[in-house]
């Protein structure tokens, strides 16, 4: 039982993270239609630039909020100067762009921050906390907490705004959107900094625990991307509930059966999932009208 | 005014006097493919400044043999197809005399036929045990193996009387590397090892694995082969589940960078590594500590960073090489190799070389010292008598 928890806390930390990777994802898939491969670069810009920012003697709370604007305004001009002027370009060069983007975005973080790991100092103390005889560190309830309001204040935003909508009608169908007077331009725009800001929350969060580094965003990009298809493309709470579940898999294998298979005996249950249900666990049904 | 003029004539006519008399001069090439850029930086770039810094100060007090050194450093960036090209590069166009350098293994590999070929000393600066075994002729290599590192933690364990062990790798070519040497030593000390793990080198959570290990009976002391974030990590998981018994890090992990990521965690963890890491800490009768305390000084006032092993491997390639042209007297491909084969009581940053035809690397366990985490410092063991 002691084994069960332990495995489940470390499955829940890391699945935060990829929940919070693939809910990026899904924000700029719906609002654009593009598979955003620099998602995970807003992660490591987050870390990296609160690191920075408080070597250089800034308060840490302050030096988090401008690592946030930091990977907004990123955000924002990934999808000015890259994503919109090849706006009728097919998916396939879009997302080459992206993966362009995240390696010269990784090639930029080189050389403007370094090479080396760093890490930040725990919100609450290094102090483990034990719980049934598995120990779990404070951080990871802050990571699991700061998802949960992230993914519940992304919810009010959406279901319960006008804002919301419009992003909704826009994820609908762009054409009839613009159509009704929405700025879908705009909506784009708000979906790439929202996914910007959500990745470098995520990112600042598990830095005391994962460390952080100028190319730890591949990682994560990977597998946001499989926890987004594993919950169905498209499907915010998909996205959480698959990001969640593909980090408990990691643990459970690691722990259960072998550390050596615990990246295929993920990867297996996805594509046994996506064998059998296509459009993911959460996932609407593509229906194509002829 | 006009005097001005004169001086300047004369300071311009002087000096196109000394670059006509520069290139004049016979040059000796030293080439150097090195991964300056990319995911083995941290390796490529110190061994490339201290290369710089060295052929300067060889160059200032006259070169070698007369013969001014040229340096010609190209960037791998971590890809061992580069190097193959780099290298081939070096033997037609550059036309080098000898070669330091190959930063990885796997860099070091690619370029191996290339220079057995073209007959041209080649000293690499890479880990792994399969570039000096078997022996090559040209090839020889300056920093310790994977398998060393391993017999010195053995070593420590059999002095404390501990002889069942957990391994927990990474999956990268280091950690896969070093636990394998590290099995294939395990049974020359009496050691067992009762379990093992693995995680990707790019893990972030390593609890579930630790857990196991935890729960695995008569476990009296782990060992974690790999390099990078992960082993801060294992250390730092090692800690919050409550492990009581000794952990042993590899020499991947010896830079001040693994005490701060690891922060708390690290104390009392131990590991094998080289003088160069404990200069002025060592005790005034070793004698490599007038080297290492002279190289970690002068990398540290020319660069402004913390010297690293993999700089000092650089700098042991130069030196073994220039001093092997001394005494070959000449830049002479075959001689030199002769000579560098011949080098003995070499006293470098990593160790007292002494090689022969059977041994291309030439150092012995001495090289290692072992070192334990304390007050977010190292200290010296005393020594296991390996």
């Amino acid at each position: 039982m002691a084994e069960f928890l332990q495995f489940a806390f470390s499955g829940l930390t890391v699945g935060a993270v990829y929940a919070l990777v693939a809910l990026g994802f899904t924000l700029i898939y719906n609002a654009s239609g593009v598979v955003n491969f620099a998602q995970g670069e807003f992660v490591m810009l987050g870390g990296m630039s609160t690191v920075f920012l408080a070597l250089a003697g800034m308060p840490l709370p302050f030096a988090a909020l401008i690592a946030v604007v930091v990977a907004v305004a990123i955000g924002l001009v990934l999808h000015r100067f890259a994503i919109e002027p090849a706006r009728g370009a097919g998916p396939v060069t879009l997302i080459m762009i992206t993966i362009g983007a995240s390696i010269f975005l990784r090639g930029a973080a080189q050389i403007v921050f370094d090479k080396r790991f760093h890490s930040l100092p725990p919100l609450f103390g290094a102090d483990p906390i034990r719980f049934g005889g598995a120990a779990i560190l404070p951080q990871s309830l802050v990571v699991l907490a700061g998802a949960v309001v992230v993914v519940t204040l992304l919810w009010a935003v959406i279901d319960r705004t006008l804002l919301g909508k419009a992003v909704i009608a826009t994820a609908a169908n762009r054409l009839a959107a613009r159509l009704v007077g929405i700025n879908t331009r705009r909506i784009v725009d708000f979906s790439f900094a929202v996914s910007a800001a959500i990745g470098a929350i995520a990112g600042i969060l598990v830095t005391p625990i994962t460390l952080t580094s100028y190319d730890v965003g591949t990682l994560l990009a990977l597998k946001g991307f499989a926890g987004a298809m594993l919950g169905g493309m498209g499907s915010a709470f998909g996205a959480v509930v698959g990001g969640l579940l593909l980090g408990l898999l990691e643990a459970f294998s690691a722990g259960y059966i072998s550390s050596n298979y615990k990246d295929a005996v993920a990867f297996l249950v996805i594509l046994a999932v996506l064998f059998m249900m296509p459009q993911g666990l959460l996932g609407r049904a593509q229906v194509e009208r002829v | 005014m006009a005097r001005n003029h004169i001086v300047a004539a004369i300071g311009i006519g002087v000096s196109m006097l000394f670059a006509a008399s520069h290139q004049a001069s016979a040059q000796t090439k030293i080439g150097a493919v090195l991964s300056v850029t990319g995911p083995a930086s941290f390796l490529g770039d110190p061994e490339k400044k201290t290369l710089e810094m060295y052929v300067d100060a060889i160059n200032a007090k006259g070169g070698v043999n007369g013969q001014k050194l040229e340096l010609v450093i190209y960037d791998d960036g971590g890809d061992a197809n580069n190097a193959r090209t780099f290298a081939t590069r070096l033997v037609e166009e550059d036309k080098i005399a000898a070669m330091v350098g190959g930063t990885s293994t796997g860099a070091t590999l690619a370029m191996i036929p290339v220079f057995e070929e073209a007959q041209i000393p080649f000293i690499s600066l890479a880990g792994a045990v399969q570039i000096i075994e078997p022996v090559r002729k040209w090839v020889f290599k300056t920093p310790h193996t994977d398998r060393m590192a391993c017999e010195k933690i053995f070593a420590d364990l059999k002095h404390r009387n501990l002889t069942t062990i957990a391994i927990i790798s990474g999956t990268d070519a280091f950690g896969k590397s070093m636990r394998d040497q590290c099995i294939a030593v395990a049974p020359k000390y009496g050691v067992s090892i009762a379990h093992e793990e693995t995680y990707g080198p790019r893990d972030s959570d390593m609890t579930p694995q630790l857990t196991n290990i935890k729960n695995a009976a008569g476990v009296q002391a782990v060992v974690n082969t790999g390099f990078g974030q992960g082993p801060a990590i294992v250390t730092r998981n090692y800690r919050q589940l409550g492990i009581t018994v000794p952990l042993y890090q590899s020499h991947g992990v010896a830079s001040k960078q693994f005490i701060d990521l690891a922060g708390a965690a690290a104390e009392g963890v131990r590991l094998p590594a080289a003088a160069l890491l404990v200069a002025e800490k060592l005790p005034n009768s070793d004698p490599q500590k007038p080297v290492v305390v002279n190289y970690s000084r002068e990398y540290q006032q020319k660069t402004g960073q913390a010297v690293s092993t993999f700089g000092g491997h650089a700098y042991d390639g130069l030196m073994i090489l220039t001093q092997a042209m001394q005494r070959a007297k000449s830049a002479d491909k075959a001689q030199v190799r002769d000579e560098i084969e011949k080098t003995k009581g070499y006293i470098g940053t990593g160790g007292i070389v002494n090689m022969s035809p059977t041994d291309h690397l030439g150092l012995n366990l001495s090289a290692f010292r072992m070192l334990e985490i304390k007050n977010g410092d190292w200290t010296l063991v005393p020594d296991a008598g390996s």
